[in-house]
């Protein structure tokens, strides 16, 4: 996982697309199983996939949090301003912290609930409940807050792809390339100085 | 599922009625042989155990059902039971209202679940076996009841009636393994001839 200057390392590299993946199954599954309308089995085990999935995005999204707070930091793409530096570093740092708080918002949403469903992590690992008291109220606070929390990161993720894409269609430079573990150019390089 | 307790206790009285004939300090069988109804005040308890300890614990409060004690004839004794899935309880409303659906019990399918009695086997001095077949959401199991005689006054005569039940034979095995496969039933039928 260790980061040279100006690359990611294979680590932070899968960690980062694992993580996207499971994000955006997550905010589909958390949306389509608390529709109203679905079948109320199928509803009970998607919750449990939903759960599953959701503690371990919650224990990688961990990982990743230390790593980039403790681990290397990459160079910023060369040519960009103070602000937009400022705004990328702050746009990743609450990404990742979301990362971990949405799932921990979730898990609290079970630990609350008075119906106490245990969370049984792939049918696996019996995994304890958060010490919250357990109330219809307490449950109604942490799902909202779960929710609008979820959405907030959806947001967020397309606001960051968007950049992403920008930069690679835009500005052409490597920044979505080294992500993708590709970027061939010298360090800081756009990759339009490559083309002739 | 819970129905089935209510003949099973039918047939152990039957039993404990057989096995005290010998002794004075027991009923004779011919006091006690008759046609009794299960009273309202019996109790359709069941628990289903869930990973990690603890589990859901509730009552069915709409049932109805009548065992015959034959005196000369226990094993042929007769029990038939019958319950209102929707009168389920478990003190939580989301957790009726999901054993009501269509994932548990299907009521507006399915409005009743019975049992009735094939034999009884006297297992011990006031204690019997009831074998039968059970009937939830459209699909018969045989399943067996353990009966103790528990109270006998006059023309009451009360049974403790235990038995396990697995759900899956019933279309009923939504969130195993988090919820356990078996439904443990544990009833007081109240018999009045
Ligand atoms: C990054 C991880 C996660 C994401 C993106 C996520 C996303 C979502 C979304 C979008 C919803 C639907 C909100 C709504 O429309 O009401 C939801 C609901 C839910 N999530 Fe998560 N979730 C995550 C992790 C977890 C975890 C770890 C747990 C529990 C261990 C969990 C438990 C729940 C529960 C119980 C609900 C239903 C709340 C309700 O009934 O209103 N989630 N989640």
């Amino acid at each position: 996982m260790r980061d040279a200057a100006d690359r990611y390392g294979r680590g932070t590299i899968i960690l980062h697309w694992l993580i996207a993946v499971l994000i955006l199954g997550l905010l589909v599954l958390g949306f389509v199983m608390t529709r109203p309308w679905i079948d109320p089995a199928l509803q009970f085990s998607l919750y449990q996939w939903h759960k599953s999935f959701g503690m371990l995005t919650l224990l990688l999204a961990v990982v990743r949090l230390l790593h980039s707070l403790l681990g290397a930091r990459v160079r910023p793409p060369t040519g960009l301003g103070h602000l937009e530096r400022r705004m990328s570093k702050a746009m990743h740092l609450l990404l990742a912290t979301l990362a971990v708080i949405v799932p921990l918002a979730g898990w609290a949403v079970a630990s609350a609930s008075p119906l106490e469903i245990p969370t049984f992590a792939f049918n696996l690992i019996d995994v304890p409940h958060l010490p919250l008291q357990k109330s219809d109220a307490g449950e109604a606070f942490w799902s909202t807050t779960h929710a609008r929390l979820a959405y907030s990161i959806l947001a967020l993720v397309a606001l960051h792809s968007t950049a992403a894409l920008y930069h690679h269609y835009g500005r052409r430079d490597d920044v979505l390339l080294r992500m993708l573990g590709r970027a061939k150019t010298p360090a800081g390089k756009p990759s339009t100085e490559c083309v002739p | 599922m819970k129905r089935i307790s209510v003949l099973s206790m039918g047939f152990a009285a039957v039993l404990a009625l057989t096995a005290h004939a010998q002794s004075p300090d027991v009923p004779k069988l011919a006091d006690v042989a008759g046609r009794y109804a299960i009273t309202q005040s019996s109790r359709i308890g069941f628990t289903v155990g869930q990973v990690g300890g603890g589990g859901i614990k509730g009552v069915f409060g709409n049932f109805a059902g009548t065992f015959d004690l034959r005196a000369d004839d226990l094993a042929h004794s007769a029990v038939s039971f019958e319950l209102r899935p929707e009168s389920v309880s478990t003190g939580q409303a989301r957790i009726d209202n999901f054993l009501r659906s269509g994932a548990v019990f299907d009521t507006t399918h399915f409005d009743r679940i019975s049992f009735r009695s094939a034999r009884v086997e006297q297992t011990g001095r006031d204690t019997a076996r009831i074998v039968g077949t059970l009937t939830a959401k459209g699909r018969s199991s045989s399943e067996t009841f353990d009966v103790t005689l528990a109270n006998r006054q006059g023309n009451r005569i009360t049974f403790n009636v235990t038995g396990r039940i697995f759900r899956s034979r019933y279309g009923m095995d939504v969130g195993t393994p988090i919820y356990s496969n078996v439904v443990q039933f544990d009833m007081l039928i109240n018999g009045q001839r």
